[in-house]
């Protein structure tokens, strides 16, 4: 099926060539990274994990959230989300690829990174994220490969497969419950130190995933031949629409517990974060650009006659998409760290270097993302109905 | 030269054979010899259940605090980048707020408030650190000394994530340039893994005292907690101490009389 990625437009060429273009400019800093140590970043002792991990983070989510359009479609037999299954689990699969990557880009050993295999350490959830990740990409490419495959040669997806799916489903909460259990089980970090934290982690998941699958669903349909179908982006907005909500609340939770405990601990990250610290605010505009979006958001979703128009969805699902990047990918993991474990407040900023790096990383995953939807689309354009005699492809 | 499949085959085949029985002839013939030479134990190395130390506040002023931190940073080939965002210390002083964050008050002594109190690594007897290293290159041993193996640390910094104490730094960049004077005797570390005190234990296999206890005049006392007859127990018999955060459950091994 790959073949199909070898022909396409000028556009898709010049995709192609402009996302190279970007994951050349970050490899080159990468190497300057490898050469002079992670000290190019903006890390240091007491704030010494930053924009890679929270990247990681965000992205960990962004794959599990494959699961909100996989479980409707395969356990409730919810046949809307039969065209966009694919689109789901190809988004699942570059995501962890930059997952992977951003731990990658954050080793100081990378050269080492085998040692995690070499000497398996059960008690380190680190371990088992390694774990969950790797099967997580696998399945997601089994899956939808085989799955697709099947389209593609006009027959139903083999019945082996079903098992592969379950798991899958089964499979993808797990990988970000995991990942919250990195912050949620560490003594002293007030900030994560939450059992809600794998709930908000799910809830911020299953808001900024849909909301990318539905820009992507736009996308798609405005280049592509391909109709990922109005009333299956209608459904994915209720799912934002709940998912965010649920996400604010226990955000507010959070401020809740700590504020009205008024336990320092508790409430001196939130204080950094949305309203500085000891005359430190550096992330401060971004908390309150993300708080602003989020507002904005649940506005338009959680007006019916709003979310009902497809351009204010598109809307929405982007200020969703970058408040969650800003809140997760960079407030989360910078308010662990700060204020230090001796209540000193020493602030983080990204480098350029950094930043594109970053760049690079996302880069790749978009370039994996574009070979899979050119694929998939390709596919599902040569493919005119469905089984349930649907039509695919646009009028005219 | 050119070789066929057959006679390479045949080739690789004897070289295996003859390694493969070489070695085994050399087991039967002369056992352990392809074993690790094992080291016996230096007859003066000091030998504990659990290593702990006291830090005496009433003793230490800060003249000696000094040198016992110089004294540390010395052996160990500790790096002086000489600014906050790269900078590697085993051994430090704090504030009490500081130390002992939550424990400070306002009304509370000027005396002890602006104390320097010494901080490092307190070899938690339920150290976070271990728990989440996924390499095992953090490690407890059994005298209770928390150890890391530079060679095996990817530098992930899920350990320094998880210290409670900020105990542990990085090396952000190669920090040879940065050593003043080395110290042949000990390692000096490469960019890229994390380093922390590790209560001198190449001095405890030779029977010295952790470098710092030496230059301390007393005020850094430093023995087994496990034996009720060391000095160390002694001293915290007859004082009242504190921990650093005991309250997380780390069960730190360095107490501190005020």
């Amino acid at each position: 099926m790959l073949e199909v990625a070898l022909k396409g437009s000028r556009r898709y060429w010049g995709l192609v060539i402009f996302l190279l273009g970007i994951i050349g400019l970050g490899f080159i800093f990468y190497l300057k990274q490898f050469n002079y140590g992670l000290g190019i970043t903006g890390m240091s002792r007491d704030v010494s994990w930053g924009f890679y991990i929270g990247q990681f983070t965000f992205l960990v989510g962004v794959a599990a959230a494959a699961v909100m359009v996989v479980l409707p479609y395969y356990l409730h037999n919810y046949k809307k989300f039969a065209r966009i299954t694919v689109i789901a689990e190809f988004l699942a699969i570059p995501s962890v690829l930059m997952c992977m990557l951003f731990i990658f880009v954050d080793m100081g050993q990378p050269l080492r990174v085998l040692n995690v295999l070499l000497h398996p350490t059960p008690n380190s959830v680190m371990f088992f994220d390694m774990i969950v990740l790797s099967f997580y990409l696998m399945l997601n490419l089994l899956v939808g490969w085989t799955v697709l495959s099947a389209e593609r040669k006009g027959t139903p997806p083999p019945t082996w497969i079903k098992p592969f799916i379950y798991w899958a489903i089964a499979w993808a909460p797990s990988i970000h419950i995991v990942t919250a259990f990195l912050y949620a089980g560490l003594p002293g970090r007030h900030y994560w130190l939450s059992a809600i934290m794998a709930a908000r982690f799910l809830a911020s998941a299953f808001s900024a995933g849909p909301s990318l699958i539905i820009i992507l669903c736009f996308i798609v349909r405005r280049y592509t031949k391909f109709d990922p179908g109005k009333e299956a982006i209608q459904t994915l907005g209720k799912i934002v629409t709940y998912a965010m909500i649920m996400n604010v609340l226990f955000l507010l939770f959070e401020v809740f517990t700590a504020f009205y405990s008024k336990i320092p601990g508790h409430t001196l990250p939130f204080t950094y974060l949305y309203s500085g610290l000891e005359g430190h605010g550096k992330l401060v505009p971004i908390m309150a650009f993300s708080s602003i979006l989020a507002a904005v958001s649940l506005f338009l979703l959680i007006i019916p006659k709003i979310r009902r128009n497809e351009k204010a969805l598109g809307f929405a699902a982007v200020t969703v998409f970058i408040s969650l990047w800003l809140d997760k990918g960079f407030g989360l993991v910078v308010g662990g760290f700060v204020p230090n474990m001796f209540e000193r407040v020493f602030e983080y900023w990204p480098t350029t270097p950094e930043l594109l790096i970053t760049l690079g990383v996302w880069g790749i995953g978009f370039l994996v993302l574009t070979i899979l939807y050119k694929v998939a689309t390709t596919i599902k354009e040569e493919v005119i109905l469905d089984k349930y005699g649907e039509k695919q492809v646009k009028s005219g | 030269m050119s070789i066929s499949r057959r006679q390479f085959f045949k080739i690789a085949g004897a070289t295996a054979v003859i390694g493969l029985g070489g070695i085994s002839a050399i087991e039967i013939l002369q056992p352990g010899q392809f074993e690790a030479a094992q080291l016996s134990r230096n007859p003066k190395a000091l030998i504990g259940k659990r290593w702990g130390m006291v830090v005496d506040m009433k003793k230490f002023d800060e003249e000696t605090m000094k040198k016992s931190i110089n004294a540390c940073h010395r052996i160990h080939n500790v790096p002086d980048f000489g600014n906050p965002k790269d900078e590697i210390k085993w051994i430090w002083p704090e504030t009490f707020g500081h130390a002992f964050p939550g424990q400070e008050s306002k009304y509370m002594s000027e005396e002890i408030e602006h104390l320097p109190f010494l901080v490092l690594c307190n070899q938690c007897n339920n150290p976070p650190c271990v728990r989440v290293c996924p390499t095992k290159a953090t490690f407890k041993r059994a005298d209770g000394i928390v150890m890391m193996d530079m060679h095996r640390c990817i530098g992930c910094r899920f350990c320094m994530a998880a210290c409670p104490y900020g105990a542990r730094s990085f090396n952000w960049r190669d920090p040879r340039p940065f050593i003043k004077e080395e110290n042949k005797e000990y390692p000096t570390r490469m960019k890229g893994v994390v380093e922390k005190c590790t209560m001198c234990y190449e001095r405890l296999a030779v029977g010295l005292m952790p470098a710092c206890v030496e230059e301390s005049k007393g005020a850094l006392i430093f023995g087994d907690l496990d034996d009720p007859n060391s000095e160390i127990r002694k001293v915290l018999q007859a004082h009242y101490t504190i921990r650093r955060k005991s309250e997380l459950g780390t069960e730190p091994s360095v107490y501190y009389i005020i």
